[in-house]
């Protein structure tokens, strides 16, 4: 039998604010533990929550941004469980009226486009950490760090649209790329700041009961995503063929096997007890407020790309590589802002800068050659000082230096030749030495051409310029 | 009456003096607060072994606060709370002085801030003298069910002093204190004041910060004063009400100064009698302390009218959902992980949960996370909770529209006056209805205040219970102070 896989998502993205998302402590990544805590993220008896603005606006404009409309009022309800990094006992999540509903994201996956149902995005806080083993201070056992406690969530569920691992990783792409493009995320999935859980059943093709599914947690990779998803819809399509029934439960992926395991099933699944948090006011947003943020969002990928191809004539490859971050593009942007030839700008940014980065493994905002600077040297060009082959030897010293592309040229003497007295001068000699190969030329054999030019710019170390010495060339050879 | 209770004024100790009677003293630089502090402490060193209304007394520390308010006197800077000595029920978290919410699983716990309300008293100059005893985590209505032994009612010392503020109420009572604070869930701060005659105020919702106040049902906890008398409740409700940032509930409206509000006249007050809390099994005596103080009333020129409440029957039973639920989360945080009692060699985090749990609260706490965490259930919230919080509603209703109709409610504070100790805590469904006619006031949001108004024929203090409309602390405290000026029940004393 053929069998057709459902997927569904849920994608939990750490927000980037400087402080939690009910309390004042920093939000800072690997400080020494619990050392960014305070009676309210510790779940002191008498502590309060008080809810973060900031935090709302993040989720707001990550709900514009994936289609959803924006709830009037949304409520905060407790999640009760007992867990040991779990100050209060219960997570502050939201359950019933969450801030996000009813969005979608639109992927692409072998040149055919999809839409993905956003079911939800709601806020919440992230819980603490446990430390085992040889704990600071503790010695063998169990430590609890909290800094991370009261941390921000948006937790966005996606509709169970998704019918392949493919269309799992695309929808995942596109989301971490709008998030980090919103500025409300890092993107940094081996740290966790944005993870995955997935919902996975399988069906016979052609029916529209879906099966039981299992939820497969916290794969923090594109890759591992795949692999779980693929590795999750082999297992179940296993077990029905022989005979066997899918049992609804949690599993864990395990990197090492790229094979998923059972973590509890639903006999074991926890029940919550949700009930609003009587702590928090109902959350109510006016019109304006969401109007404000949709005025404050960024341009989108999708739009960027559609405005380099209509505005820029950059082809559909180049106006992705473009706007595959947010900083690359503004990095473009900048740069045509300053140098209207997109196309160049264009080449260099996706050649000779990305080049140099990659091998450097470092990041557009690392760079050293600014905007400014790069403008500069597509501006020697152009003059005529410099030819695009020895642009590239400037370039590479902008590149770890950091000076103005004028400043090399002048420090290392290389001024293109356009003087036609001295090209015709070292040509004349180039000639004389070779007389066997003008010869040649002369008898018809014109590919000789590209050794005369070889050894003219050989002689002139580069810095002849090329269009001049194919012009003289030509007509010395001809005779 | 008992002779004692009949000393000339010239004659009283410093321990017996209201709030407005020290200040005055005070700030004439006729007694220092470390007089009026050590008064106190001997007063409770003398008596405390009879009542045993406190839980910590901090006597080091009082003396040492006292002498910095007599330094801020003396240099001018007197507020009307500088130096006045105040107790606070063991609910309030008091930075660096243990806070045990009368339960064993925090007996060793010292909070490392202060409650919103408490710091408010302490800028102003107050003087801990120490803390208070209470229900376990403020759920009972007798002050039987703390880890650290019962108060007893100063009137008779056979008798509860009513809960879960009883501490609170008590010290009052036995002029332990000059006022405290306490916490009203379902009555527990009108409750024990109605049985130990004193003052007591349970503010609307969101009127003072419950930032720092040890949480039993959050959508109803609200801290109150409980004092004297009406005029030093005026004083205290106006020191610690307020919007917080910290508490998200609070809510944020000018504070008026409340002592204003204190005149006789009611010439045209409409006051409602909900007919629903005049029944037949009312006691005699409260019913005739009720029958005096309506007529006091239409002396001062108030008008009556009888309203309904028709939802009234259902509250309690609403209450022990709402409440319950509420509490089985807030309790959560007992877990023995980061504060409070743990279990010694359990193996395992279960079993560590557990049984830090098991023995560090009380039977009547797990009997309410009990039933709070099965109206939560998968399959009974829509039931039990859900219900639960719609007809709170309804309940919220009838009290808006009788405000349509009369400016104050009044009504009983409880059924009857504080009952023998042991009375009821065998049954529990016995003791949650003496709360019948103060917990529909939290379910409502409201602000309800019991002031003095008799006794019965075996001596023992009968409230009347005021309910305004919310924020409406003002008027209540007008008809209380009106009542109470034209009556002398708050000039009596217990016999210790």
């Amino acid at each position: 039998m053929q069998y057709q896989a459902v997927i569904g998502l849920e994608v939990h993205v750490q927000l980037l604010t400087n402080t939690k998302i009910f309390c004042g402590c920093s939000t800072k990544f690997g400080a020494s533990p619990n050392s960014q805590t305070c009676p309210v993220c510790l779940g002191m008896p008498g502590a309060l929550p008080v809810l973060n603005k900031k935090v709302v606006e993040y989720a707001i404009r990550a709900g514009l941004a994936t289609n959803c409309s924006i709830a009037q009022r949304s409520v905060f309800a407790r999640k009760n469980y007992f867990y040991p990094d779990l100050p209060k006992g219960y997570q502050i999540s939201q359950f019933e009226l969450p801030i996000c509903v009813n969005g979608h994201l639109d992927i692409e996956v072998d040149g055919k486009v999809k839409r993905i149902g956003i079911t939800r995005i709601h806020m919440e806080e992230d819980a603490g950490k446990l430390v085992h083993g040889d704990v600071p201070g503790l010695g063998q056992g169990s430590g609890v760090d909290l800094n991370r406690a009261c941390t921000p969530l948006l937790e966005v569920v996606s509709e169970p649209d998704i019918r392949s691992a493919d269309e799992a990783v695309a929808y995942l792409k596109k989301l971490h790329q709008i998030v980090v493009y919103l500025g409300i995320c890092d993107g940094n999935m081996e740290e966790g700041s944005f993870r995955c859980d997935a919902n996975v059943s399988v069906m016979p093709v052609g029916s529209d009961k879906f099966g039981t599914r299992t939820e497969t947690k916290n794969v923090n990779s594109f890759r591992f995503v795949k692999q779980a998803i693929e590795h999750e819809i082999e297992r179940q399509i296993e077990v029905i063929e022989e005979g066997g029934r899918i049992v609804q439960e949690t599993r864990l992926f395990d990197p090492n096997t790229g094979t998923t395991r059972s973590m509890r099933g639903k006999e074991e699944a926890h029940d919550y007890r949700y009930f609003p948090d009587p702590d928090l006011v109902p959350l109510v947003i006016s019109a304006d407020w969401v109007e404000d943020a949709r005025l404050s969002l960024p341009e989108l990928p999708e739009a960027k790309r559609a405005r380099y191809l209509a505005e820029l004539g950059l082809t559909a490859y180049d106006a992705e590589v473009l706007t595959a971050s947010r900083e690359l593009a503004e990095y473009f942007e900048a740069c045509t802002a300053l140098y209207p030839q997109a196309k160049s700008v264009a080449n260099w940014v996706m050649g000779e800068l990305t080049r140099a980065l990659n091998e450097d493994g470092k990041g557009i905002a690392d760079s050293r050659v600014t905007p400014q600077l790069l403008v500069d040297l597509l501006e020697l060009i152009d003059k005529g000082t410099i030819s695009g082959k020895i642009a590239k030897t400037v370039f590479d010293e902008m590149y770890k230096t950091g000076k103005a592309p004028a400043a090399i040229v002048a420090e290392k003497g290389l001024v293109q030749v356009s003087d036609t007295g001295e090209i015709e001068r070292i040509i004349d000699q180039i000639m004389a030495a070779n007389a066997g190969q003008v010869e040649e030329f002369r008898g018809g054999k014109e590919k000789v051409f590209g050794f005369f030019v070889g050894q003219v710019m050989r002689a002139s170390k580069g810095k002849a310029n090329p269009a001049l010495v194919n012009e003289i060339l030509l007509k010395k050879l001809k005779g | 009456m008992n002779d004692l209770s009949l000393i000339g004024e010239d004659e009283m100790e410093l321990y017996e003096l209201t709030i407005c009677e020290l200040h005055d003293k005070l700030k004439k630089r006729e007694v220092s607060s470390v007089e009026a502090t050590r008064s106190l402490l001997a007063r409770i060193e003398a008596v405390e072994p009879r009542v045993g209304a406190y839980i910590t007394v901090t006597a080091e520390e009082a003396l040492k606060s006292a002498a910095e308010a007599d330094k801020l006197i003396a240099e001018g800077k007197s507020d009307i709370l500088t130096g006045i000595p105040v107790a606070l029920k063991d609910i309030f978290l008091t930075k660096g002085i243990r806070t045990t919410c009368a339960s064993r699983i925090l007996a060793n716990f010292i909070p490392p801030y202060d409650a919103t309300a408490w710091l408010k008293l302490k800028e102003r100059g107050a003087v801990l003298v120490g803390k208070l005893n209470q229900d376990e985590f403020a759920m009972g209505s007798s002050c039987e069910t703390s880890a650290f032994g019962k108060t007893r009612n100063p009137w008779n010392l056979e008798c509860i002093p009513g809960g879960s503020s009883g501490g609170s109420a008590a010290a009052i009572a036995a002029r332990q204190a000059t006022a405290t604070l306490g916490t009203d869930t379902g009555g527990s701060i009108r409750q024990p004041a109605s049985h130990c005659g004193c003052v007591g105020l349970k503010p609307t919702y969101g009127r003072v910060s419950r930032y720092g106040v040890i949480a039993y049902a959050s959508s109803l906890d609200q801290v109150g004063p409980m004092t004297r008398d009406v005029a030093d409740c005026a004083v205290m409700l106006g020191a610690v009400a307020g919007f917080d940032p910290k508490d998200s509930t609070s809510v944020n409206l000018p504070v008026p100064d409340y002592t204003q509000a204190l005149v006789r006249d009611l010439k045209g007050v409409k006051i409602g009698l909900p007919k629903e809390y005049f029944i037949p099994g009312l006691d005699p005596d409260v019913k005739h302390a009720l029958d005096q103080a309506i007529e006091t009333y239409r002396g001062l020129g108030a008008e009556f009218r009888e309203i309904t409440l028709p939802h009234t029957d259902y509250a309690v039973a609403t209450y022990y959902l709402v409440a319950t639920a509420e509490a089985s989360s807030n309790l959560a945080r007992y877990d023995g992980v980061r504060f409070g009692h743990r279990a010694k060699e359990a193996k395992g985090l279960v079993e560590m949960f557990s049984r830090s749990r098991d023995e560090g609260f009380g039977p009547e706490v797990k009997r309410r996370i009990m039933l709070g965490t099965y109206a939560l259930s998968s399959g009974y919230y829509d039931a039990y909770y859900l219900k639960a919080q719609k007809v709170r509603t309804l309940i919220m209703h009838d009290f808006i529209r009788a405000f349509e109709e009369v400016d104050l409610i009044l009504t009983p504070v409880a059924p009857t006056p504080a009952f023998r100790l042991g009375e009821k805590t065998n049954d529990p469904l016995q003791m949650y209805l003496s709360d019948i006619f103060t917990i529909p006031v939290n379910l409502a949001g409201t602000c309800g205040i019991s002031v003095p108004a008799g006794f019965s024929r075996e001596g023992l203090p009968i409230g009347l219970q005021l309910v305004g409309r919310p924020f409406g602390e003002e008027a209540i405290l007008r008809a209380a102070y009106a009542f109470e000026q034209a009556t002398e029940w708050h000039k009596r004393k217990a016999a210790l």
